[in-house]
């Protein structure tokens, strides 16, 4: 049989997670290409629309990275994200959908070792969990 | 529909290694949108961005994607190949597949499968992209550096030579940074403060330099070419304008504190100047060690003092200043002798590390420059010098080589064997670093002709026996165990951000790297920029460096920023967040969400407007937007939403 790969679509910051995501290229780090990334100017900018939409759409998780608190380069806008995440936490779990597939981390642009971690783990953790269910099982 | 034409780049073998594209070129020539696709070994070489721009001719192309490295590297590269055929710069997608894709990956099979998931989005962010231009707003033709050591000075004389007027930031009483404590400086030995001092003088002088010491940044905001900054400068406790460095002060404090400038070598009062050629040259008061705070205590000082300069209530003064662009120079410190136990340092007085040394060697120095060992006033007879204290070393310590370390202590060696010349000095290496100009010659010269004496290896543990310091090393090149009866020892630290880098950084909102140091914008090609714009880089704050690389960056930076005030007008990027009247309801959550301030409603339309030149294009206006009415140019939902059903899709 041929290994599951999940599809997990990433939201990256500009100016943390994803300069994180471009050292652990840089120091040629190794983790799945189950992990698909968009970038966007700040994690303030992922309306929770688009997680929900991905889920629908058939991706296995949804990974939502910034940088930490208190360093955001638009001063305030991870604590936006923040607060985001734990309403969207609520949604899913309201909607039925998998809440744990979800996962939001907060990765500087040293942190190419953590991007690399992240992604290693969450990949795991999702291909524990299995294909998404809520493609065939969720209708809005 | 738009014309796309998709270029992926080999990298050489760095994309073309794990990723097949002539197989991803087959692929994706059939994908809807895509009227062109080509694979070139380097895209960004000339020859790549002839083959962009004649073939945007000869297909009639309305947008490009270019697939290869990260878009930090080359997207304005390839932006400018775009606009020379007149295409706007904003029809222009990078699509990672190099430190995204090809380089974390190694299969090739999932490197392809990824490699063309990512040009998908590109292509369909690409379809959406509109035409902008940029954004233009006036420039404040000065700027602010944080730190007074030698790279803020060169820095700021540059740019005050050039025109322009300098703010210049620094924490201490004093400007001179490191440099000034220094005895000589390797490899011509010239002394350090006879070429230092004239620079401070010249600071002080500059009709176009405004100094603020013993100050600190206590805000910032705005954005390149429009910063306002709160800087908060520290009582000094003393009227620099009254003062008249008369010292008559300092011999009736009473309270006696380790020097900082001497590095707990020798000793000050509580109140002080730092060294005689403080720059500004007055004294202040430190209020930690200070008795007068409380008049029953103490007022001596206030007493001396003739011209009535020394005022206990003073508070601390807040200047607001406007400023175009900003230079972080906030330079090092030795990596902290207190996380080298094994050696002894502050259980031995006579273990020392290599800046305790320096004032020792320094004329203006506790011993005056004469060669005496701290615990007993002696001679010192044989001293061993251990490199890499702390350096180069993942697992306990810093794991980077410090750069200068081999250098100065050999130069330490050298002085020390010039005032002591029956003295043997010992150094332990790792490694000879000596990859400067005139370097190397100065070590072959120091081994021939001073006498020194060098062991490949490390030192395991120092202890004390009747007066001596017991060294127990190796000498890994004749595997011998080496013991060494030393009169002292002198740990050659490593050098770390300055430890108030860090509250600075966070202020400025840089990036650093893992160790602290600031990250630059291109390793290579933009080594003095900060990927934030408005902000450069000068000095020891972005990596260990010597003085003249030290001196050259500051020089490079200064250059940068003169080139950015040279002009008018700056612009700024048009990706902002655009309101669709028609939708908006004017409820404001928008407005509460800007941290710039670009967001206001308008009182007579009861929608809400975007001022584009204060928008940062954050998008956090866009997701809070119960109405959809806010969008960001060129990152609307309808284009992520494209983008994230590519990567979702069965």
């Amino acid at each position: 049989m041929k290994e599951y790969k999940p599809k997990i679509v990433c939201f990256l910051c500009k100016w943390c997670t994803s300069a994180g995501a471009d050292l652990a290229g840089t120091s040629r780090l190794k983790y799945p290409s189950s992990i698909l990334p968009i970038r966007v100017m700040c994690s303030s900018r992922i309306d929770p629309m688009f997680v929900v939409k991905a889920f629908l759409n058939g991706a296995d998780g949804v990974f939502i990275g910034g940088c930490h608190p208190g360093d955001c380069h638009y001063h305030e806008g991870n604590y936006h994200t923040r607060r985001r995440f734990a309403m969207l936490i609520k949604v899913f779990n309201t909607l039925g959908l998998e809440s744990k597939r979800l996962k939001l981390s907060w990765i500087s642009a040293s942190e190419g070792t953590k991007f690399a971690k992240v992604s290693n783990e969450y990949t795991e953790e999702i291909k524990n969990y299995g294909e998404n269910p809520s493609k065939w099982n969720v209708f809005l | 529909m738009k014309r796309i034409g998709v270029f992926i780049c080999h990298c050489g073998i760095n994309i073309k290694g794990t990723v097949d594209v002539e197989r991803l070129t087959e692929e994706l020539a059939q994908y809807p949108g895509v009227a062109y696709i080509e694979n070139y070994i380097f895209m960004c070489s000339e020859p790549g961005q002839k083959l962009i721009r004649d073939t945007i001719i000869e297909h009639k192309l309305d947008g490009v994607v270019v697939a290869a490295c990260s878009p930090t590297l080359h997207e304005t590269t390839f932006q400018d190949a775009l606009e020379e055929m007149n295409i706007n710069r904003h029809q222009l997608e990078v699509a990672n597949i190099r430190e995204q894709c090809s380089w974390v990956h190694d299969d090739i099979e999932e490197g392809t499968r990824k490699a063309n998931l990512i040009i998908k989005t590109a292509v369909e962010k690409l379809k959406l992209n509109e035409s902008l231009t940029p954004i233009f707003a006036s420039l404040t033709k000065r700027v602010l550096i944080i730190g007074g050591g030698i790279a803020g000075i060169q820095a700021a004389l540059d740019i005050a030579d050039g025109g322009y007027e300098v703010i210049l930031v620094e924490k201490e009483p004093s400007i001179g940074g490191h440099m000034i404590q220094l005895s000589e400086t390797f490899p011509t030995l010239d002394c350090s403060q006879c070429i230092m001092t004239p620079k401070m003088v010249a600071v002080n002088k500059h009709k176009n330099i405004k100094l603020y010491a013993n100050s600190e940044l206590e805000s910032i905001e705005g954005f390149v070419g429009n910063f306002k900054v709160n800087i908060k400068r520290k009582p000094q406790y003393v009227d620099p304008d009254k003062c008249t460095i008369c010292d008559d002060c300092t011999p009736v404090c009473p309270v006696v504190v380790p020097s900082e400038y001497d590095e707990g070598m020798g000793w000050r009062k509580a109140i002080y100047i730092p060294f005689p050629q403080s720059i500004p040259a007055t004294f202040t008061i430190d209020t930690e060690n200070c008795l007068g705070f409380n008049p029953i205590a103490c007022t001596k000082c206030s007493d001396a003092c003739e011209p009535d300069a020394i005022d206990y209530d003073k508070k601390p003064e807040y200047f607001e200043e406007e400023i175009g662009a900003v230079i972080v120079a906030t330079g090092f410190d030795l990596y902290s002798v207190d996380n080298m136990a094994e050696y002894g340092y502050g259980k031995y007085p006579d273990v020392l590390d290599g800046l305790q040394f320096e004032r020792i060697l320094s004329a203006t120095g506790p011993t005056g420059g004469e060669m005496y060992r701290p615990s007993d006033g002696k001679v010192p007879k044989e001293i061993v010098f251990i490199q890499c204290s702390g350096s180069r070393d993942p697992e306990r310590h810093l794991p980077y080589c410090s750069r200068i370390c081999c250098m100065y202590t050999l130069k330490h060696a050298k002085l020390y064997k010039h005032k002591v010349h029956d003295g043997q000095p010992y150094i332990f290496y790792i490694d000879i670093r000596s990859g400067g100009k005139r370097y190397e010659e100065f070590v072959q010269q120091a081994v021939s002709e001073d006498g020194i004496v060098y062991f490949r290896g490390k030192v395991a543990r120092i202890y004390k026996e009747a007066d001596k310091m017991i060294v127990h090393g190796i000498d890994t090149l004749t595997s011998k165990k080496i013991e060494i009866k030393a009169d002292m020892v002198v740990l050659a630290m490593g050098i770390k951000p300055n430890n108030s880098a860090e509250k600075v950084i966070s202020n400025l909102k840089l990036n650093t790297d893992e160790n602290g140091f600031l990250i630059e914008a291109h390793p290579k090609l933009r080594p003095v920029e900060s990927l934030q714009s408005g902000f450069y880089l000068a000095g020891t704050a972005q990596g260990p460096k010597d003085i003249p690389d030290t001196v050259s960056q500051a020089s490079a930076a200064a250059a940068k920023v003169l080139a950015l005030l040279s002009n008018d007008e700056i612009s700024h990027s048009p990706i902002v967040a655009i309101v669709n009247e028609e939708l908006c309801s004017g409820c404001g959550i928008c407005v509460s969400t800007c941290p710039y301030g670009a967001r206001e409603l308008d009182e007579i339309k009861k929608i809400a407007t975007v001022n584009d030149v204060l928008c940062e294009g954050c998008g956090a206006c866009i997701s809070v937007c119960p109405s959809s009415a806010a969008q960001q140019k060129n990152l609307t939902d309808e284009q992520i939403l494209n983008m994230v059903k590519i990567y979702s899709y069965l």
